[in-house]
């Protein structure tokens, strides 16, 4: 077993364990095995199943797919820099939920807003991609970096026009936060789809490495690859970004502290990345919950700060 | 047998093949000459199914290519691109064994049949001692030999190679050139796209010279590599005496 992994199989329980253990309120061990185990005080039942689990396994389920659909953008698009906010599926879902929030709408409209934007954002990212000759990496980069670009204008506008009241809420939305991410079981079966849809395509996508025409060669049917691939990377994408906002930096860096650690083959790479990157997300809401509890940071900043000096430590070791 | 009928090929408004009738038999070796640009890339292409002629089909044993499946045609059918981009992470017998996938749909299949197949191109392509080597270490010339390699392990019928001695040395080009012919020789279809009209006579037992604006003559080498069709493909005077004479002897 390669180390990468045996790091993942045990940073998997981990972090679930220390979302659960972990929040603003105090348990002591006693207590929350009482509760774990359905007995005791009933507040600290509550607390634990239901506050702690579902947010650690939507944390979890938010940042699998984030790296998931990160390590399938990479291959797809060759590009070692592509990760999901390239698709604009993240900016088209903040423009749509800061529309909902400026014009006061309700928890449950800003989601539908944002799953709206980012469904436009996915449409035109796939109709403006599709040329005469098939379907062209270079133009689904081009057209999702061109949306972005719009999308963040607009949320700059809106920024810009709202009410001091509503800034927060929106800025929180932008950072990425999991505060409001509710149940996550739809999140959790996005994920197990998009995870073994992908996963089925893992020896193709390794032919992919070689460049498209070789891999026709070699008897891939790379439109259907990519139509795959990039079905998975967007759905993986939209239920990402309807549950913690536009989490950053996930998506991007997980796919490389495995590539950096030696996974390159996607039957292994995929499921690795859904793991690491759920693990990593789970780790950092525990901290974004606690570190200033009673207050709650946005998630999204912790990811960042946490994850950037541990890729550049990496560069580092193998430079 | 590979067979083109009424090919024409386009590329930026310029007719690069017109009308082509060409037939690829079993146990053929042919080269494929002509000037920079005159579209040997795009004919090697468009025989191999990746990319579709302007008019004209390509069939394999009667069955056009576009009705065949990915799979099952690159079963019977090899390409060697003159471009790939090679971002390849692996050690070399790793990408060697790629050339395994259209057989086994297994990137990483390594039953001792496709260890044995992918352990004989490498020696074969004097390349046994860079197998375990990492496959971004080689050299130009050694990554040409392992895509050659990889190409073997996929043991089609036929084999379309597009420059296959670019980034060779003289030893290599002889070593790779005598691979190709003796694959020829037992029964297989190879058809190279070369520079060197001396190889191309010496391996090749047929030759297509295409020359400019779709026109393209097709035959037995020893007719078609001659120094007047050669100065006309080339627009060039040959030198042809001395002690290196490119023409068949």
């Amino acid at each position: 077993m390669k180390p990468a992994t045996a790091v993942v199989l045990v940073l998997v329980p981990a972090s679930l364990a220390l979302g659960i253990a972990f929040g603003s309120v105090d348990l002591g061990p006693a207590q929350l095995g009482d509760a774990l185990l359905g007995r005791g005080d009933e507040i600290a039942r509550e607390i634990v199943w239901g506050v702690r689990v579902p947010r650690a396994l939507a944390a979890f389920a938010c940042g699998g797919l984030l790296a998931l659909a990160g390590a399938l953008l990479q291959v797809l698009l060759r590009n070692p820099l592509a990760d999901p906010a390239i698709l604009g599926v993240s900016g088209g879902a903040a423009a749509g939920a800061l529309a909902a929030m400026l014009i006061g709408a309700a928890a449950a409209a800003v989601n539908l807003a944002a799953l709206a934007g980012a469904s436009i954002a996915a449409g035109a990212v796939f109709a403006f991609s599709l040329g005469r000759s098939g379907w062209n990496p270079y133009r689904v980069l081009l057209t999702g970096v061109a949306l972005a670009s719009g999308f963040g204008a607009l949320v700059g506008l809106m920024l810009a026009i709202a009410p001091a009241s509503q800034v927060q809420g929106m800025l929180f939305w932008l950072l990425g936060d999991l505060s409001p991410a509710g149940d996550p079981t739809a999140a959790l079966l996005a994920l197990a789809v998009c995870a073994g849809l992908a996963f089925s395509q893992s020896a193709a996508l390794d032919v992919l490495v070689l460049g498209e025409d070789k891999a026709r060669s070699l008897g891939v049917a790379v439109a259907r690859l990519q139509a795959i691939a990039f079905g998975c990377a967007t759905l993986a994408t939209v239920a990402a970004v309807l549950l913690g906002g536009a989490i950053g930096f996930v998506g991007l860096v997980v796919p490389h502290l495995l590539r950096l650690s030696g996974v390159h083959r996607h039957r292994a790479l995929l499921p690795l990345a859904a793991c690491l990157g759920g693990s990593l997300l789970a780790l950092a809401d525990t901290l974004a919950r606690t570190v200033a509890a009673p207050a709650e940071l946005p998630v999204g900043v912790l990811t960042a700060m946490i994850g950037v000096p541990v890729l550049l430590a990496l560069l580092t070791r193998l430079r | 047998m590979l067979e083109a009928k009424g090919l024409s090929l386009s590329a930026g408004g310029r007719e690069l093949v017109g009308a082509l009738e060409l037939s690829l038999a079993p146990g053929q070796c042919w080269a494929l000459l002509g000037r920079n640009g005159a579209g040997k890339t795009s004919l090697i292409h468009a025989l191999a199914g990746l990319r579709p002629p302007q008019s004209g089909t390509v069939a394999l044993d009667g069955v056009p290519l576009p009705a065949i499946g990915r799979r099952e045609l690159a079963r019977r059918l090899a390409v060697l691109l003159q471009d790939e981009q090679s971002d390849f992470w692996g050690s070399v017998l790793d990408y060697v064994l790629l050339g395994g996938y259209p057989r086994s749909g297994n990137a990483w299949s390594r039953d001792d049949e496709s260890l044995a197949q992918a352990k004989r191109w490498l020696a074969e392509l004097d390349l046994a001692d860079r197998a375990a080597q990492g496959y971004r270490t080689l050299s130009g010339g050694e990554r040409q030999r392992a895509r050659i390699a990889q190409m073997l392990v996929q043991d089609a019928d036929i084999l379309l190679l597009d420059e296959p001695l670019q980034h060779l040395d003289l030893r290599h080009q002889a070593i790779a050139m005598g691979t190709l012919a003796a694959r020829a020789a037992e029964g297989k279809t190879v058809l190279a796209a070369l520079h060197e009209p001396g190889h191309a006579a010496r391996h090749c037992g047929f030759a297509v010279l295409l020359y400019d604006a779709g026109r393209a003559s097709l035959g037995r080498s020893s007719d078609m590599l001659t120094q007047a069709n050669l100065e006309a493909l080339y627009r060039c005077r040959l030198e042809t005496a001395g002690a290196w004479n490119p023409l068949p002897s």
